[in-house]
C-alpha cells in the first residue's frame, strides 16, 4: 500500500500540524499534551464548552469540526485509537469557562475508557462535565452480546446540533438534552467496496475479494452485518436504507435531514447516486426531504464505501441543524 | 532470592518491554482478524515510554512504585481500550503491593488478584467474553494454588494464561470491538488475552 507519508509514527503529529498552519484563524494547536485542536477563542465566556475526539484517520472528524457554532476543541488520538486521558483533561480546561463542559464520545470501547476517565479527573478539578455516548449504528445488534451500538457518521450531527444549542447560550444540561435528543433520533449503516490500511501496519485491516462488498461497515473497516457480492448502487442503497428506516422507525409525513457520508476514498459523484436513490426511497415512502448534506466527513482512511445518515427533526433540531456554523471543514450562515 | 523486589520488577517490565517490541506485528496481526489492527503498536508505543521513565527511577525502589510508574505511563501513551484496561492492573497491583521491599507468594497473588479485579470492574467483561479476564482469571486461580514458591506462583500463572488465551479462540466475542463480528470471532484468538500471557510469561522467565 502506497502512502503519501513521511515516517508512519509521525502521521498524525504532520497532519495535526498541517490543519493548524492552513486554519490559523479558527483554531490554535496545543500539542503538550500531544494535539488538543482548540477553537481560536476558546473558552468563550458564559458557552457550555464542546469536546469531542477519537483516533485519527477520520478526518475532517473531529478536528475539521472545531469552530463558531460546533466544537470548542477535538482530541485526536493515535490512527485509530482513542486518545489518552490526558489531552481529553487537558482540551476540557482549555474549554471551561465556567459553563462546564460536554464530552460527546462515540461508542467504542477506547474512547469511551479513555474519556470516562478524563471525565473523572476533570471534575475532580472541580470542572463541570457532562458525557454524551453516541451510537447511531444500526448495523450492530444492542443487546447483552455486543459492546453496543456504534457511534458512526451521526456523531456530526450530533456535534452540529448540540453546538448549536452551546452557541446560542443554552445550559450544561440544556446543551446535553439536545445532543441525547439528536442521538436518539439519528440512525447511520455503512458499506465498504475497499478495505484501509493503518500507516503503520504491513497489511489491509481486513480483505475483501474483487467482486465482494462488506454491508454494515464501521469507521475502522470492521465488519456488521454481512459480506455479499457487488451490486449495482441502487441495489447497495435499498440495503442500507432498510435497517435504518425500520430501525427507528422512519414513518409517513416525518422531515428528515440525510446525510450520505464518504469512506475517504469514494468519488463525490458517486456519493450523489447513493443519494439519488436514497432520496428516492424517501420519496416512496413519503418522507420530507428536509434537508441535505452529500460529503466525506466521517471517513476510513483511503477506505472505498459509503454511509447513510438519517436524521428526524421537528422545527426545534432544524434550526439548530440551520444555525451558523464556521469550522474548516462545515461552514454555512456566517 | 526468596521473594520479587524491585529490582526483580524492573527486570521484568524490561523483558516485557522486549518482548512486546519483538512480537508487536503478531500481536498487531491478532488484532487485525477481529479488532482495529493496532494492539500491537498500541502497547509498544506504551512500553517503550516505560522503559525512557524507568531510568529516572531510583535503584532501590520498591516493586509497588515500579508498578506505579507502569501504570500511570501506559495510561497516558497507549489510548484505546489497552491503555485504561493495562493502566488499572498495574495501578491496582501497585496500590496491593504497597510500600513492601519483596513479595513473596502471597504478595504476588494479593497483586495478581487486584490486577485482575481493576481489569474486570473497568472494562465489565467476565471469563467467557473472549478478552483479556480470560487469561488473568486462570492465571489468578493457578498461582493461588501453586502454594508458597513464588517462583512455582509465576511459572502455574504463565501456564494458566497461556492456556487461557488458547481457549480464546473457539469464543463468540461479547465484549470490545471483536463483539460486533459475532460467529465470525470464532477461529480467532483475543489480542489482550495473548499480550497478557506474554507479560506472564516473561514475568515467569526473568530472574
Amino acid at each position: 500500500m502506497k502512502k503519501l507519508i513521511n515516517d508512519p509514527t509521525k502521521t498524525v503529529d504532520e497532519g495535526v500540524a498541517g490543519f493548524a498552519a492552513a486554519h490559523a484563524d479558527l483554531v490554535r494547536v496545543v500539542v503538550d499534551p500531544p494535539f488538543v485542536v482548540v477553537r481560536a477563542d476558546a473558552p468563550v465566556q458564559g458557552k457550555v464548552g464542546l469536546v469531542s475526539g477519537g483516533g485519527s484517520g477520520h478526518e475532517p472528524l473531529h478536528a475539521g469540526f472545531v469552530g463558531f457554532g460546533m466544537l470548542d476543541a477535538a482530541v485526536p488520538g493515535a490512527m485509530f485509537t482513542s486518545p489518552t486521558p490526558d489531552p481529553i483533561l487537558e482540551a476540557t480546561k482549555q474549554v471551561d469557562a465556567g459553563a462546564g463542559v460536554l464530552h460527546i464520545v462515540k461508542n467504542y470501547t477506547g474512547d469511551v475508557l479513555n474519556f470516562e476517565t478524563a471525565a473523572d479527573l476533570a471534575l475532580a478539578e472541580g470542572i463541570e462535565v457532562q458525557t454524551v455516548i453516541v451510537d447511531d449504528d444500526v448495523a450492530v445488534k444492542d443487546s447483552l452480546y455486543t459492546a453496543g451500538r456504534r457511534g458512526v457518521a451521526g456523531t456530526l450531527l450530533v456535534e452540529k446540533l448540540a453546538g448549536a444549542a452551546a452557541q446560542r447560550g443554552d445550559s450544561l444540561d440544556q446543551v446535553a438534552e439536545v445532543a441525547r435528543t439528536v442521538n436518539r433520533k439519528v440512525r447511520t449503516m455503512g458499506m465498504a467496496l475497499s478495505p484501509c490500511t493503518v500507516p503503520h501496519a504491513t497489511e489491509p485491516s481486513f480483505t475483501l475479494a474483487d467482486d465482494e462488498i462488506e454491508i454494515g461497515i464501521g469507521i475502522h473497516g470492521e465488519p456488521g452485518r454481512e459480506r455479499i457480492a457487488l451490486e449495482p448502487a441502487d441495489r447497495i442503497v435499498d440495503r442500507l436504507m432498510e435497517p435504518i428506516l425500520e430501525d427507528l422507525p422512519f414513518a409517513k409525513g416525518d422531515r428528515v435531514v440525510l446525510l450520505v457520508n464518504g469512506m475517504g476514498g469514494t468519488p463525490q459523484s458517486e456519493l450523489y447516486i447513493v443519494f439519488r436513490r436514497a432520496a428516492e426511497v424517501l420519496a416512496e415512502r413519503g418522507i420530507d426531504l428536509a434537508r441535505s448534506l452529500v460529503g466525506s466527513y466521517v471517513t476510513s482512511l483511503e477506505m472505498q464505501g459509503v454511509s447513510i445518515t438519517l436524521l428526524q427533526v421537528d422545527d426545534e433540531l432544524l434550526g439548530l441543524y440551520d444555525a451558523p456554523v464556521q469550522t474548516a471543514a462545515l461552514r454555512w450562515g456566517r | 532470592m526468596s521473594g520479587l523486589d524491585g529490582r526483580w520488577t524492573r527486570r521484568w517490565i524490561e523483558a516485557v518491554a522486549a518482548e512486546v517490541a519483538r512480537r508487536k506485528l503478531e500481536l498487531t496481526a491478532l488484532d487485525r482478524a477481529i479488532g482495529d489492527a493496532d494492539h500491537g503498536e498500541n502497547l509498544d508505543r506504551g512500553f517503550q515510554a516505560v522503559l525512557g521513565r524507568l531510568e529516572a527511577l531510583d535503584d532501590d525502589a520498591t516493586p509497588g512504585a515500579v508498578l506505579k510508574l507502569v501504570a500511570t505511563t501506559l495510561i497516558s501513551t497507549v489510548g484505546g481500550a489497552a491503555g485504561p484496561l493495562y493502566g488499572t492492573a498495574f495501578l491496582k497491583g501497585s496500590m496491593a503491593a504497597g510500600d513492601r521491599a519483596e513479595l513473596d507468594a502471597a504478595g504476588l497473588v494479593e497483586v495478581l488478584t487486584a490486577a485482575r479485579d481493576g481489569i474486570v470492574a473497568r472494562g465489565k467483561a467476565e471469563p467467557g467474553d473472549k478478552t483479556m479476564v480470560d487469561a488473568w482469571t486462570p492465571a489468578v486461580d493457578a498461582a493461588a494454588a501453586a502454594g508458597d514458591d513464588v517462583r512455582a506462583a509465576l511459572e502455574a500463572a504463565a501456564a494458566a494464561a497461556a492456556e487461557g488465551a488458547a481457549a480464546t479462540e473457539p469464543l463468540v466475542a461479547h465484549k470490545g470491538r471483536a463483539s460486533y463480528l459475532g460467529e465470525r470471532a470464532i477461529g480467532h484468538r483475543d489480542p489482550g488475552s495473548e499480550s497478557t500471557s506474554l507479560m506472564l510469561r516473561a514475568a515467569a522467565e526473568t530472574r
